[in-house]
C-alpha cells in the first residue's frame, strides 16, 4: 500500500486537476451560449438562401446548360472532402466523431477506385488525418486567430473551393462537420455542396418569379455565395458543437475527479487508521511484556 | 388598405433589420436601381454595390451594401447581403477605409471583367458619399 505521504500528494493533485476541469467546463458553458446564439442568428440567412436557390433551380428552363456548380461536371471521378474540426483539444469525442465519419467515407470512395482530395479546416483534424491520408491532404486551414466563427473566414474557404472547382481539380465536394443537437448530442454530418443536391425538396411556392437579370445569371452569381454560406453554417454548428462537447466532457472529468478524490480519501483514512492501530498494538504488547 | 409592406434584411451573422411599416424600398439592383412598392410582382434579383433606401412612416433610412440578393414575394421583401452598413452609423474614417480597399481592388489587373465592374461601382458609390 502506498504511504500516507504519497496518498496525500495524489489527493492534492487530483483536486487541482478537478479545479482545472471545472473552470474549463464553466468557460465552455459561457462560450456555448454565445455560439448557440450566433448559430441561431445565422439560420435565417442560410434558410432564405436555400429557398431562393430552390425557387431558382426549379425555374430554370434549360437543365443541360445549368451552371456546373448546380448540375455537376457530369462525372464523379475526383472527390474533395472538406473536414471541419476544432483547433483545440479536450472536447470529448467531438473531433474523433467527425474523423470517424470522414474516414468511413474516404474508404468507400477509395474502394470505388475514385480519387480523393482532402482539405482540413482546424488543426486537430489535420493532426489525426495526416498519419493515414497525409498524401491526400491538399490544403490545411486553421482559424486560430479568430475568436468566433465569422463569415469572412468561411468566405475564404468557400472561394478556395470554388477556385479549385473551376480549375477542374475535383467533381464532387462534401463537407464534414458536427451538427449541434443539444449539449450531449452532436451529430456528425456529411453534406454534399457541389453539385448542389436538393432533389426531393419541393419548392415552397408554386408562384413563378420574375428574374432580373435572367435565371442563369443570377444562379451563377448566387451559387458561389451559397457555398460560402453553407460552409459558414457548418462553422457555426461546429463551434456550438465543440463547446457543447467540451462542456459535457469536462463535466464528466470533474465528476470522475470527485469520485477519485473520495476513493483516495477513504484509502488515506484507512491506512492512517491502520498505522495508528499498529502503533497501539506495538505499545500494548510492549507494555505487556514488561 | 394600407400601402405598407414588410422588409427584412439578413446578413450571415444575424437578422440585421426587420421593419413592417415600409412604404417604399429602393435597391441598387444589378441592372439599375429598382424601386419596390407594395404588391410588386414576385421578383428575384441581385445587388451591386450601392445604397438601399428604405422609406417608412418612422423615417427614412439609408444603408450601404456591397452585394446581396433581393427576393420579393407576397409583400415580403428579403434582402440577403454579406456586407451592410447603416449610413447614419458610418463615419468618415470608415468610409475612407472602405474606399481605399475598393480602390485597391479596382486597380488590380488580374481580376475578371465582372469583379472589375463591381469594384468600380464600389469606388463610385463611396466617392459620392464623401
Amino acid at each position: 500500500m502506498a504511504s500516507l505521504d504519497d496518498l496525500k500528494k495524489r489527493i492534492a493533485s487530483v483536486k487541482s486537476t478537478q479545479k482545472i476541469t471545472k473552470a474549463m467546463k464553466m468557460v465552455a458553458a459561457a462560450k456555448l451560449r454565445r455560439a448557440q446564439e450566433s448559430a441561431e442568428k445565422g439560420r435565417p440567412y442560410s434558410e432564405k438562401m436555400n429557398n431562393v436557390i430552390l425557387n431558382l433551380s426549379n425555374g430554370i428552363s434549360d437543365k443541360e446548360n445549368a451552371p456546373k456548380l448546380l448540375s455537376g461536371t457530369g462525372q464523379e471521378k475526383t472527390h474533395l472532402c472538406v473536414v471541419m474540426t476544432s483547433d483545440r483539444g479536450l472536447c470529448g469525442g467531438f473531433n474523433s466523431n467527425i474523423i470517424k465519419k470522414a474516414k468511413s467515407y474516404f474508404l468507400k470512395i477509395l474502394d470505388e477506385g475514385k480519387e480523393l482530395k482532402i482539405i482540413t479546416v482546424g488543426s486537430k483534424g489535420n493532426d489525426q488525418l495526416k498519419r493515414v491520408y497525409g498524401d491526400k491532404i491538399i490544403e490545411n486551414i486553421s482559424f486560430k486567430e479568430s475568436k468566433n466563427a465569422n463569415y469572412f473566414d468561411a468566405d475564404k474557404v468557400g472561394k478556395m473551393v470554388i477556385e479549385k472547382f473551376e480549375a477542374g481539380e475535383f467533381d464532387v465536394c462534401t463537407i464534414f462537420y458536427n451538427q449541434f443537437k443539444n449539449v450531449i448530442t452532436q451529430i456528425p454530418q456529411a453534406q454534399q455542396i457541389i453539385p448542389l443536391n436538393n432533389e426531393g425538396e419541393e419548392s415552397s411556392s408554386e408562384e413563378s418569379y420574375e428574374f432580373e437579370p435572367d435565371e442563369d445569371e443570377i444562379l451563377s452569381n448566387l451559387l458561389p455565395k451559397n457555398i460560402s454560406t453553407q460552409i459558414f453554417k457548418a462553422m457555426l454548428e461546429n463551434s456550438a458543437s465543440e463547446q457543447g462537447s467540451r462542456m459535457s466532457a469536462m463535466d464528466n472529468a470533474t465528476r470522475n475527479a470527485g469520485e477519485m478524490v473520495d476513493k483516495l480519501t477513504i484509502e488515506y483514512n484507512r491506512s492512517r487508521q491502520a498505522a495508528i492501530t499498529k502503533e497501539l498494538i506495538e505499545i500494548i504488547s510492549g507494555a505487556e511484556s514488561l | 388598405m394600407s400601402e405598407e409592406f414588410k422588409v427584412e434584411i439578413v446578413n450571415p451573422e444575424k437578422s440585421f433589420l426587420v421593419k413592417d411599416d415600409v412604404s417604399e424600398v429602393v435597391v441598387p439592383a444589378f441592372e439599375g436601381e429598382m424601386g419596390i412598392l407594395k404588391d410588386h410582382i414576385s421578383i428575384i434579383s441581385f445587388l451591386k454595390p450601392g445604397i438601399i433606401k428604405i422609406l417608412s412612416k418612422s423615417g427614412d433610412e439609408n444603408y450601404y451594401v456591397e452585394d446581396g440578393i433581393v427576393e420579393f414575394k407576397n409583400n415580403n421583401l428579403s434582402i440577403l447581403t454579406s456586407t451592410i452598413f447603416n449610413l447614419a452609423d458610418m463615419d468618415k474614417s470608415k468610409q475612407q477605409d472602405l474606399l481605399k480597399e475598393a480602390e485597391e481592388e479596382a486597380n488590380k489587373t488580374d481580376i475578371n471583367d465582372q469583379s472589375k465592374y463591381l469594384a468600380d461601382q464600389k469606388v463610385e458609390v463611396l466617392k459620392t458619399l464623401n
